[in-house]
C-alpha cells in the first residue's frame, strides 16, 4: 500500500529551537492516523509545514508520490489537503450556510466570476445545507457565524473539511475545548466519515484517539519516537515513559 | 421591499430629481453642488469595495481621480495646443478620454497594488499613501501641464448624443454613473468573487486553506476600484473643467475615506449617504466661516471616536 | 559636474536626510511601542517651526527659543496621547489615522487662526547667517552645519538614551512585548505619554531647525509626514536604526537625484529628453526605491525582531 501523504527527514527550527527534528512519517489512504505527544512536542508546527503556511528547513513532504514542499498553501488545497484550526477559524462576518458554501466554492475551479450572486447558486446552497445536516447544524445555516457556540464551531470546521473535498483532512485538535456530550458527538461525527477521508488528527483527547485512530504517532520534543496501533501504542514501554507515564 | 431597501431607494431617486428641480426653479447652484457631490460618491462607493468589503485601507484613492482628470485634460490640452496626435491622444472626444482614464488607473493600480497588497495593515496604508503622493509630485513636475498651477480643460468631454456643458446633461451622466457603480459594487460583492474578498477580510488564513490565492483575488478588486475612481475623475475634471495636482492631495483621500466611514463601511449606501453629508457640512461650514476646518476636524474625531457603524448603522440600529 | 557642486549636494542630502530621521524616528517609536499610527505628526512638525518662530521674536534670539519650545512641543505631544490617541489604541489602524487625520485639520487651522495665513520667516543669529569656508573653494552655509550638527546630536542622543538608559530599556522591552512591561508593573500610561512627548519634541525640533530656511509655514507638516512615511516602510516600522539609514539614504537620493539626474540622463540620451524626463522621475525617484525595497523585503530592510 504506497502512502498518501509521505514525510521524509522534516526540520525546523525557531530561534535554536527545534519544533520538528528530523521527523519522518508515513500516512496511508484512508486511515485516520492520529499524533500525540506532549505540550510544546512540534504538533501544531506539523500541521503548518503540511498545509503550507510554514516552510521546513530541510526535508520533504510528498502527497501522492508528488513533492510539495515548497508548494504555497492555495495550492496544496487544490491537491486536496485542507487544514482545520486548534483556534476556531471561521469567517465570523459571514452566515454559517456562506463559510460552508465558500468551502465547496474552493473546489470548483477559480471564483473569478462577477455575474451571479454566489447566494443564487443552488448546487453551492444545497450541497452546503446537506453538508450541515451531516454535522448536525442543519438548523443554523442561516445564522451568522459569530452567533454559534464553540461546539457548533468545531463542527463547521469540519463540515469546512468535508466540502473543500479534502482527500487528507489535517484536524488540528477539533475537540479543543468541547465539552463530554460534545466530544461525544464529535467522535461520532468523524467515525461517520472514517475510511471516506484520509485524516491525520492531532488530538489531545486520549479516549477519542483510541477509539478514533487507525494508527498512532507520537510525537516527542519534534521526533516521532514511535508509529503503530493503538494496542501497540498502548504497549510501548517507550512512550508509556515519555507520555502515558505522565497521567 | 423591506423599509431599508425602499429608504435607499427613495435616497437615490431624490438624489437625481431633486437638483434639477433647484435647478429649473433658478438655484442653479444647488444642481452644482449636487454634481460635485455625486461624482464624490462614485469614488466613495468605489473605495468602499476594497475598504469595505476587502479591508484593504487605501489612503491613496484621491490619486486614481486626479488619474482620471488628467486623462481628460491631457489629451485637451494637446488638441488646443499640438503634440501627441501620433498616439491619437490629441482629442476632445470623450469616447477615447474616458477609457483612457479607466485604462491608465486600472494599470495604475494594478502595478502598485502588487506591491501594495504584499503588505498588510499599516504597511498597506502608508504605501497606499507614498504612491498616491508618487503621482502628485509627478505630476507637479511636469511644467507643460501646468505642475503646481494646475491644467484648464478649455472643451468638455464630447460624447455622442451628450452635451456636457450643459449642466442638467452633465448632471445626468454622473446620477446615472452612479447608480451603475453602485448596482456594479452589488454585483460583484454578491458574486462568489466577492464572498472570496469578504471571506479574506474576515479571515485571510483560512481562504487560503481552502485553495484561493488571496493575494490575487484582493489585486483584481483593487484594480476595479482604482478603475471605477479613474472613471469618477475623469467625470470630475469635466465638472470643475481645472484640473491641479492638489485634487490628488492626501487630504483628498482622506477626506474619500471620511464619507466611506461616516456613512457606514460595507453597506451599499454608506458611502452616498456619507458623501452626501460631507458636501453638506463642507458647505454650512464654510459658509459660517474662513476656518471651517477646525469644526470639521473636531467632527472627524468625534464620529471615530464615538460613532461606530457609521450614519447606516444608526438606520439599522432603530431598524432592529 | 564638479566636486564642489558635489559636496555641497551631498551636505544638503546628509541635512535633509537627518531632518527626516528626526521626524521619521518619533512615528517609528509610537508605532513601534504603542501600534498607533500617527498622521498628526507632521503637526507637530510644524508647530514647533510656529512656536520657534514666535520665541524667537519675544526672546530675540533663535537657540532661546528653540531650548523654550523643546518641552513645550513636547508638552504638546504628551496631550495628544493624552486625549486623542489613548481612546484609540483598541481600535484598528483605520481608526487611528482617521482620527488623527481629524486632528491635522484642527491643528492646521489653529495654526492659521494663531498665525495667520502666511509663512514666517525666522531670523538667525548674526554668527550663524554667515558663510563658512570648508575648503579653498567649497563654502557652504554655516547654519546648514549647525543643523547636521544638531541632528546628529539628537540623533545620537536618541540611540544613547534608547540603548542605554532604563526608559531606553522600557521602551525596548516594550516594543517587542507590551503585556511584558506592564506585567513588570511599569506605569505604562505615562511610559506612552512619554514616548509620545519624546517623538514630538523631536519632530518639533526638526522644524525648529528647517524654519529659518523654509519660513514656518502650514503645509511644512503635511509635505514631509508622507516622507517620513517612506523612510520607516523602506527602514522597517519600529526600528530605529532602519530609520536613520533610510532617512539618509532617502535624503541623499532625492537632493543627488534632484540636482543631477539631468547630467546623468544627458550621458546616454538628447539633452531635451534628459531635461523633460529627468524633474519627473527625480521626483518619483524616493517612490520607485520605497518601491523596490518592498518587493524585495515587505517588512523594509531592519524589521524589528518579532513582537
Amino acid at each position: 500500500m504506497s502512502a498518501l501523504l509521505k514525510i521524509d527527514g522534516l526540520n525546523k527550527s525557531f530561534g535554536g529551537i527545534k519544533a520538528t527534528d528530523d521527523l519522518s512519517l508515513e500516512v496511508a489512504p484512508g486511515e485516520i492516523h492520529a499524533i500525540i505527544g506532549p505540550n510544546g512536542a512540534g504538533k501544531t508546527t506539523l500541521i503548518s509545514q503540511l498545509s503550507g503556511m510554514a516552510k521546513p528547513d530541510t526535508g520533504r513532504i510528498l502527497f501522492k508520490g508528488r513533492d510539495i514542499t515548497g508548494q504555497p498553501a492555495h495550492k496544496r488545497a487544490g491537491l486536496g489537503i485542507t487544514r482545520s484550526f486548534q483556534i476556531t477559524s471561521l469567517v465570523m462576518e459571514l452566515s454559517v450556510l456562506d463559510n460552508i458554501a465558500l468551502s465547496l466554492q474552493a473546489r470548483e475551479g477559480h471564483s473569478f466570476r462577477f455575474l451571479k450572486p454566489a447566494r443564487k447558486v443552488t448546487h453551492l446552497r444545497e450541497a452546503g445545507r446537506a453538508l450541515l445536516a451531516r454535522v448536525g447544524l442543519e438548523g443554523k445555516a442561516d445564522m451568522p457565524t459569530k452567533a454559534l457556540s464553540h461546539g457548533e464551531h468545531r463542527r463547521m470546521e469540519v463540515a469546512i473539511a468535508l466540502g473543500a473535498g479534502a482527500e487528507l483532512m489535517l484536524l488540528d485538535e477539533p475537540m479543543a475545548g468541547l465539552g463530554f456530550e460534545e466530544s461525544r458527538d464529535m467522535v461520532a461525527l468523524l467515525t461517520g466519515i472514517k475510511g471516506q477521508h484520509t485524516i491525520l488528527l492531532i488530538e489531545h483527547d486520549m479516549d477519542a484517539v483510541f477509539a478514533l485512530a487507525d494508527r498512532i504517532s507520537v510525537l516527542v520534543y519534534g521526533h516521532i519516537i514511535a508509529t503503530g496501533t493503538p494496542e501497540e501504542i498502548r504497549a510501548n514501554a517507550a512512550v508509556q515513559h515519555a507520555y502515558l507515564g505522565e497521567e | 421591499m423591506t423599509r431599508k431597501t425602499l429608504l435607499s431607494v427613495g435616497f437615490i431617486l431624490a438624489l437625481g430629481i431633486l437638483p434639477p428641480i433647484f435647478y429649473w426653479t433658478g438655484n442653479a447652484f444647488w444642481l452644482d453642488l449636487a454634481t460635485r457631490l455625486v461624482i464624490l460618491a462614485i469614488a466613495a462607493t468605489s473605495l468602499n469595495l476594497i475598504l469595505g468589503y476587502g479591508g484593504m485601507v487605501s489612503f491613496g484613492h484621491a490619486a486614481y481621480m486626479g488619474l482620471g482628470a488628467y486623462a481628460v485634460g491631457i489629451p485637451a490640452h494637446h488638441w488646443l495646443y499640438g503634440g501627441l496626435e501620433a498616439w491619437g491622444l490629441a482629442t476632445t472626444s470623450g469616447l477615447v478620454q474616458i477609457p483612457l482614464a479607466v485604462a491608465v488607473t486600472a494599470i495604475f493600480a494594478l502595478l502598485t497594488g502588487a506591491i501594495c497588497l504584499r503588505t498588510r495593515g499599516v504597511y498597506f496604508i502608508m504605501i497606499t499613501m507614498a504612491f498616491a503622493q508618487m503621482v502628485y509630485y509627478l505630476i507637479v513636475s511636469i511644467e507643460e501641464y501646468g505642475g503646481d498651477d494646475g491644467l484648464v480643460i478649455d472643451t468638455r468631454s464630447e460624447l455622442p448624443g451628450l452635451d456636457l456643458d450643459n449642466p442638467l446633461q452633465l448632471f445626468g451622466l454622473a446620477w446615472v454613473s452612479l447608480v451603475a457603480a453602485i448596482l456594479i459594487v452589488r454585483m460583484v460583492i454578491n458574486s462568489r468573487f466577492g464572498m472570496v474578498i469578504q471571506g479574506a477580510k474576515g479571515n485571510d488564513e483560512r481562504m487560503r486553506t481552502l485553495g484561493f490565492n488571496t493575494y490575487v483575488y484582493r489585486l483584481v478588486a483593487y484594480v476595479i476600484s482604482g478603475a471605477m475612481a479613474g472613471y469618477a475623475g475623469a467625470l470630475l475634471g469635466n465638472f470643475t473643467t481645472f484640473i491641479s495636482p492638489e485634487m490628488m492631495d492626501w487630504s483628498r483621500s482622506g477626506e474619500l475615506m471620511f464619507m466611506v466611514i461616516l456613512g457606514g463601511v460595507a453597506t451599499t449606501l454608506g458611502p452616498v449617504v456619507g458623501a452626501t453629508v460631507f458636501i453638506v457640512l463642507e458647505e454650512v461650514l464654510s459658509d459660517l466661516t474662513l476656518y471651517w476646518h477646525l469644526p470639521f476636524g473636531l467632527l472627524l474625531i468625534a464620529v471615530v471616536l464615538f460613532g461606530r457603524g457609521g450614519l447606516i448603522g444608526l438606520l439599522n440600529g432603530r431598524d432592529q | 559636474m564638479d566636486t564642489t557642486l558635489l559636496v555641497i549636494q551631498a551636505l544638503n542630502g546628509v541635512q535633509l536626510g537627518l531632518l527626516l530621521f528626526l521626524v521619521a524616528s518619533g512615528l517609528t517609536l509610537v508605532f513601534g511601542i504603542l501600534d498607533f499610527v500617527n498622521l498628526a505628526h507632521g503637526s507637530l512638525y510644524m508647530l514647533g517651526a510656529f512656536i520657534c518662530a514666535t520665541l524667537t521674536f519675544a526672546l530675540g534670539n533663535f537657540l532661546w527659543a528653540v531650548l523654550v519650545a523643546l518641552p513645550i512641543t513636547a508638552g504638546l505631544g504628551f496631550l495628544v496621547e493624552r486625549f486623542i490617541a489613548r481612546p484609540l489604541y483598541t481600535r484598528d489602524h483605520l481608526d487611528h489615522v482617521l482620527g488623527t487625520f481629524g486632528l491635522i485639520l484642527v491643528l492646521d487651522t489653529a495654526a492659521h487662526l494663531i498665525w495667520g495665513p502666511e509663512g514666517i520667516a525666522v531670523p538667525l543669529p548674526e554668527w550663524l547667517d554667515g558663510q563658512t569656508n570648508l575648503t579653498a573653494e567649497i563654502v557652504v552655509p554655516t547654519y546648514r552645519l549647525l543643523i547636521i550638527g544638531a541632528g546628529l546630536a539628537a540623533a545620537g542622543g536618541l540611540f544613547w538614551l534608547v540603548n542605554h538608559t532604563r526608559l531606553g530599556m522600557l521602551i525596548r522591552a516594550g516594543a517587542s512585548n507590551r503585556t511584558m512591561v506592564s506585567a513588570l508593573g511599569i506605569n505604562i500610561e505615562l511610559l506612552f505619554g512619554l514616548v509620545f512627548a519624546l517623538g514630538a519634541a523631536l519632530a518639533g525640533l526638526a522644524g525648529m531647525l528647517i524654519a529659518p530656511i523654509t519660513e514656518a509655514n502650514i503645509g511644512m507638516g503635511n509635505n514631509i509626514i508622507i516622507t517620513a512615511f517612506v523612510v520607516i516602510i523602506v527602514g522597517g516600522i519600529g526600528s530605529i536604526k532602519g530609520a536613520f539609514i533610510a532617512a539618509l539614504l532617502i535624503g541623499l537620493i532625492d537632493t543627488m537625484g534632484r540636482a543631477f539626474l539631468d547630467d546623468i540622463f544627458k550621458i546616454f540620451m538628447s539633452n531635451e529628453a534628459a531635461e523633460t524626463s529627468a524633474p519627473a522621475i527625480s521626483a518619483m525617484l524616493i517612490y520607485i526605491i520605497m518601491a523596490t525595497v518592498l518587493a524585495v523585503k515587505p517588512q523594509g530592510l531592519f524589521p524589528p525582531k518579532v513582537r
